[in-house]
Parts: structure tokens; sequence; C-alpha cells
């Protein structure tokens, strides 16, 4: 089964993050507060959909789909 | 220790700018450009009798590995020791609020071996979420002083001045590493220590991972690292990701130790509550249409009155001015020349700092971040990104800012087109070109009631140039191929209050700086332009005068008005003029384009900064006019103007259109040229601006005219 990441979250869904498949892309985002382990919920999302807006730890994240679909979830 | 530097970090939005001008007031050595730090700022700071520190408050960032431009500035300083901002004491402002990814950056700074001060701020915002913050338990886990400050209202900062003078005079550093690279991979640490002369194990950490970056290093000790990551095998990318679980893993116990949650979970927050409506698909953008309508609204029609009183004003000067002094060429000088040419300039002193105020406003409450969410998608098509909106937005204003805006955008690409179509966007010099000519041919009315028909041709001409910014972008889009990925990761800042005398720093700033350097060059322009206008080779423009007076002496002299004739006498004089042989001599060009020569020169004139244009306008006409009557604006005397092959008025609305069309597109701004280079740093691409820009404003002008000249 292919794993879910934080692009597939439904707006309001809460996940807990489990890893990165970009090595780039997870420094940046491990520095914003996306730790493995981490409670993210999907807050909103721009017009058209796109990018989306993550709670992570208490504050307000926003990224495109394609970052967020790097943000592999349990 | 003297002239101590402190040097002001942490994350954006922490609260460090205001931090900054509690402590610096008004002496302050640049000012903050609007939009967002993009430069360093530096200001004085009166710690005790004794010392004054020099602060520096430096871009934000969330970690000492840099992701963009005004990022990596920061990292090359406190990696170099010799460097001149290197701080004795960095004070870092820290969100109260969200302490565990706050703490990030202190802990890397601390482990460089920084003298730290840890300032706590946006402790209420911390309250209101039921957190409590024990500082004095705080400090015991981080080694290192720790204040509570209130940055917007200066509480705290005498607390503040005792813990920076103690790290000064007695550094107190925590005692061992936050984050030891040691512990993994001491045998490259050490041989790195040894090599480069380095005490400190992070800092040797930071010159491995960071060297390309870092200004400091020349090639052969940049390449010495390189080999030295070979020989160990060193992986950088999976060895900074460790770093940061790592330390984040320390800062929760730390937190955990520190800080009392009470917060009952899943309550949505004022913020959040906000953005709902702010992101929504369609009040989203209605809200944001809202906004840019307002701006119109306010730099168009209620700068209005403010904007009449000094052009009364003015003339009314000017008049007094001609009266009392003695007449001859000094008077007309400072009357044609000099105060005529500054007038010109100072009457936009509303709009401008209107649209400035506006754009603080927006930057200030948190609302920008949002504009930058909900533009993403959009701009994305156009080969831009979310972040391109603030030096957009912010090149209504100037595109000098906003190009340096641009260093906050990440990807090489997406900046880079961002700095070639941001002088597209009609910045405020275009004002006064616009506001003239569309008070001229477009009738002061309102349309369905609401609209005034001048403000829509306003919104128009701004639409052009926003459209033509977008159309630009897409075809260098297509243009400039790259492998390198496009990333748009951002905190959305809470809502905020602006904080008034930030807001009010930065109106003043940037009416400043325009009026004292539009009004010097202008100065300058109006001296050169008066004399050239003023003299002729040899005594052709005496001879042009004789000529007129005896040809109205052979006619009928009698029924002919006296002053028709002095304003014919001054025009055959200006055209026998050094000024009237150029404008003749570039006219073949821009006859297609509808222009004159006197609009020749005034078009010549502006090549250094569009703004001058008008002032060289309203020294041209004002000789032109034989002085009959002085008080009469420059707007009256375009109006008067007329074309010598028709009899008509001068400027139709097909010429006005065809020089409107023109300013919108032209590339005439040397300041914007120069912040092109300095931004790219190679001349390639300001040529490349200058050439598409002025290729495309011929042609569109040329268009212009020849469509609507047609009956």
């Amino acid at each position: 089964m292919n794993k879910r990441s934080v692009a597939d979250l439904r707006l309001g869904e809460r996940a807990i993050i489990q890893s990165f498949n970009d090595e780039r892309m997870s420094l940046k985002l491990l520095e914003m507060g996306c730790l493995p382990g981490a409670e993210i919920c999907l807050d909103g999302q721009a017009p058209f959909g796109d990018p989306i807006c993550l709670n992570v730890s208490g504050y307000c994240l926003s990224m495109r789909r394609s970052e967020a679909a790097t943000i592999l979830i349990e | 220790m003297s002239a101590p530097t402190i040097a002001l970090l942490g994350n954006p939005n922490a609260g460090k700018s205001s931090l900054f001008n509690q402590l610096t007031g008004l002496r302050q050595k640049t000012g903050n450009f609007p939009g967002v730090t993009v430069d360093k700022k530096s200001g004085v700071w009166p710690i005790d009798a004794h010392t004054t520190a020099t602060v520096v408050d430096l871009p934000g960032l969330y970690s000492i590995y840099p992701k963009s431009l005004d990022e990596q500035l920061v990292s090359d300083i406190l990696a170099n020791p010799a460097h001149p901002d290197y701080p004795d004491v960095a004070v870092v402002v820290v969100d109260a609020s969200n302490l565990h990814r706050n703490l990030l950056l202190f802990t890397q700074v601390a482990d460089l071996g920084v003298p730290t001060v840890l300032a706590l701020n946006m402790l209420d915002v911390a309250r209101q979420e039921d957190k409590d913050i024990n500082a004095t338990r705080l400090a015991m886990r981080l080694g290192v002083p720790v204040v509570r400050i209130n940055a917007r209202n200066g509480d705290g900062v005498d607390s503040l001045k005792k813990a920076v003078l103690g790290q000064m005079q007695t550094p107190t550093l925590p005692g061992k590493l936050f984050f030891d690279p040691a512990n993994d991979v001491s045998a490259l640490i050490a041989d790195t220590k040894e090599k480069y002369g380095l005490t400190n194990n992070y800092l040797a950490l930071q010159y491995l991972i960071q060297h390309d970056g870092f200004t400091f290093l020349d090639q052969p000790q940049q390449q010495g690292l390189d080999a030295l990551i070979e020989r160990h095998g060193f992986a950088e990318i999976k060895f900074q990701a460790n770093e940061t679980i790592a330390r984040y893993k320390r800062i929760a116990t730390i937190v955990a130790d520190a800080v009392t949650d009470k917060r009952p979970a899943g309550q949505p927050t004022r913020t959040q509550k906000l953005d709902r409506i702010l992101l929504h698909p369609v009040w989203g953008y209605v809200i944001f249409g809202l906004v840019l309508s307002l701006i119109f609204q306010a730099i168009f029609a209620w700068a209005q009155p403010f904007m009449d009183a000094i052009d009364a004003g003015v003339a009314w000067l000017n008049g007094q001015l001609k009266e009392s002094l003695p007449a001859g060429p000094l008077t007309d000088l400072l009357t044609d020349g000099i105060l005529a040419g500054i007038g010109g300039i100072l009457v936009f002193i509303p709009q401008i700092a209107f649209l400035f105020l506006l754009i603080a406003l927006l930057e200030e409450s948190g609302y920008m971040s949002r504009v930058m969410v909900i533009m993403d998608r959009i701009m994305r098509t156009f080969g831009l990104n979310g972040r391109s909106v603030v030096p957009l937005i912010s090149g209504v204003a100037c595109a000098v800012p906003a190009i340096m805006a641009t260093r906050s955008i990440g990807t090489r690409r997406d900046r880079l087109i961002t700095i070639l179509v941001t002088p597209l966007m009609s910045c405020s010099a275009r004002l006064p070109i616009y506001t003239i000519l569309i008070a001229l041919v477009v009738p002061n009315q309102r349309v369905l009631g609401v609209f005034n028909l001048q403000g829509l041709a306003l919104m128009f001409l701004y639409l052009l140039g926003l459209v033509s910014a977008l159309m630009a972008a897409y075809i260098l889009k297509l243009m400039l191929k790259t492998k390198e990925r496009g990333y748009f990761i951002m905190e959305l800042p809470t809502f905020k209050l602006p904080r008034w005398n930030h807001v009010g720093l930065t109106v003043w700033e940037s009416v400043r700086s325009f009026v004292w350097e539009a009004g010097r060059v202008i100065l300058a322009i109006s001296i050169i332009l008066w004399v050239l206008a003023s003299y002729g080779p040899g005594d052709t423009m005496q001879q042009a005068e004789t000529r007129v007076r005896r040809q109205y002496a052979t006619s009928s002299a009698s029924t002919t008005d006296q002053n028709e004739i002095e304003n014919h006498v001054a025009s055959e004089r200006l055209e026998a003029s050094y000024a009237g042989r150029f404008g003749h001599f570039i006219e073949p060009a821009i006859r297609p384009l509808g222009y004159d020569w006197k609009i020749g020169i005034a078009l010549l004139s502006s090549f250094a900064a569009r703004e001058v244009f008008v002032g060289t306008m309203a020294t041209i006409y004002s000789i032109g006019d034989g002085g009959s009557d002085a008080g009469v604006t420059v707007r009256e005397r375009l109006r008067q103007e007329r074309n010598p092959d028709t009899g008509g008025p001068m400027y139709t609305p097909a010429l006005a259109w065809s020089l409107l069309v023109f300013y919108v597109f032209a590339m005439m701004c040397m300041s914007t040229l120069a912040a092109t280079q300095r931004e790219t740093k190679s001349w390639f691409w300001p040529a490349v601006q200058l050439a598409y820009m002025m290729t495309l404003a011929y042609g569109a002008a040329f268009l212009t005219y020849q469509i609507l000249n047609q009956d």
C-alpha cells in the first residue's frame, strides 16, 4: 500500500508525522518544526486548493501541495 | 570596550524590529525599506553613561543554515569573528508563545560561542494562550541570561541593559554545547579545527557544511574543506537533519521544564478564525480586491485636496518671488528653473505618503503573508512565486526597495524573473506623469454613481503595468530553463495590531528619501535645463526674437495683444536655444509617437529618473511662457499649449495616452538599473531589462498614438 502523505489529508484531519521522502526538503521542514512524531493538522487551503495551511506544534505553516507530499504520515 | 556591537537575532516576526526601534529610537543609520527587513539596519543604543553600543538588526531566520540570500548574510557574520559586524553580544529575540521552535536558532547561536542574551518577547500572547514561562528556570537550563521584555511598549529594556552589560564584562556561556558534532564525527571535526585554527566544534561544522556561502573563505580554503568532506565520507544533508532532530529533543526537555501549558486543546485562535475568511476561496479574493481598490482610492481621491493645496502653495510662492525679486536671469533661474522643477515633485508627497502608509499597514498586520498564500497558485502560472507578490506590490511604491525585497525568494530563477519584471509595476515616480496627463484628457466625472472616471483611468494604467509584468514573467519562464526546484514553505504570522510608530517611521523615511533623492536629481537637472533653455549658440536666440518682433511690427501691431507677442517671442527663443536644438534633433525619432520637440526635451532629461519628466515640463513651459502669468500651475500651462500645425490643443487624447503608455513600460530609472545590477551581480540583466522595456514602451506608444489619432 502506498504511504499517505500530508497532501492527502482532508480539511480538519489530524495526523502524526512519520518520515520524509525528500532529503533536501526535509531539512527546511525539520527546521520549521515538522518533526517525526509531531502532530500536524490541515487547517485550510488557499483558493484552488494550493498552497495549504498546516498547524504544526501550535503555529500555522503554509506550503505547496507538492511539498506537503514529501511529509509521510502514519 | 567603548563601542561594542550588539546584534539582534531571531525568527521572522519575533519582534526584532520593534525591539530595535525601542533601543535606538530615531538614532538609526539607515532606514528600513518598505516591505520586509531586507538589509542590515544599524543604530545607536546608549546602554549606560560610559557605553554606547551599535545595534545591528539582522534579517529574521529560523536556523543558522540559510535558505535565502538575506539569511546568508547572518551566517556569514556569525561564523566570522573578524567581520566588522560580528557581535560582542547577541540578543536572540524569541516569541514566547512559540518557544519550542524559536529556541532552535538560539541553541545554534549559543553553540557558536557568541555571548548571548535571550529576550523573551510576546509573553502577553503566551499568557492569552494559557502558557506560563518560568524565566529563571529557563535561564538555568540554557546557561545564559534570560530577560522578559515587551518590544512593543519597551517593558524590560532596563533588565536587558543589565544583562547585555553583564555578558559584555564577564560572558557566561552554556557549559557544554547543545549539540556537539564531535560526538558523531570527531575525527573530521578535529581535522577541520586543526587545519583552520578553530577552537569551537560547532563553528568547525559550519565551515564544513556552509563553506560555499562563506565570503570570508578564499577558494583554496573552500577546496580544502571539500577535500576533508570527501576524505571522511561526510554526508552533509543527513547530518544536518539529525542535528535538527537532536536539537529539538534537547529543547523539548528544556521547554517541558520551564513552560506550563494549560491551554485547552482544539480551541481555534483569533487568527485561525480570521484566516478562515481571509483565505476563503471567494471571500479571500473579494477582500484582497477591496484592499487594492482602497489603495487606489486613497492615492487618487483622498490625496487630492492635499495635492491641490501644495500645488497652489508653490504657485503662490512663485508669484510672490517674481514680484518681490528684481527681474533678471537669477530670479528666472530660481522661479522658472528650480522652484518650478521642485514644485512638480512636492505635489506628490501626499500620494506617496498614502501609498507607503497602506503598504506598511498590510505588512505590519500580517495580512501580506496571506496575500502570498492566496496568490501563489496564480503567480506560479507565470513563473513567479507567492513571495513575488511583495516585490510586485512594493513596486507600486518604488522598484528599488522592491528589487531588494526579492532577496527573501529562495529560488534563483523565481528571484531573477521577479527582479526583471518588477519595474513594469507602476511606481510612485510615474504617478506625477499619470496624474497630470489624465487630468488633461479624462473628464473629472462620476460613472455608475461611485467611480471617478479619472480614478478608473489611473487604475487601468496600473493594471496595464501588472498585466505586462505577468506576461513578461511568463515569457521569461519559457526562456529560462532550470533544474532547480522552487519551494514555498512559510510561516503565517498571527494577526497583530500595527505598531504605529513603526508605520510612521516607514512613511517618513519613504517620503524623505523620495523628496531628497528625486529632489537632488531634479535640482541639478532643472539648473542645467534652465541654462540650456536660456542660452543658444552665438546670437541665434537674439536673432529669433528680432525676427518675431519685426513680424509683429510689420503687421497691424496695434490690434495684437502684447501678451501674445511676449509668448511668441519666448517660445521662439526657447526653440533657438540649446535645449530646443536637442529637442529638434531627436524629434524625427519621436514624431511617430506624436511628440514634439518640447516633449522630446522632457523625455531625454527623464532618462535619469522618470519623475524628472514633470519637473522638466514645468521648467520648459514656464520658460516658453514669457513669464506673463506666473501663478499658473503646470497643468494649466499644458492645457493652454496649442499645436502649431492644427491650432487645436497640443495635448490631444491620442498624444496624452501615447505618453501615458510610454511611461507605463519605459525603463527610465538609473537607480532601478543599478539595483538590478547589484542584485544579479552582472551587467547583462540590467541591459536585458533596459532593452526589453524600452522596446515595449516605444512599440506600445507608437500603436496607441497611431490608433487613437485616426480621426
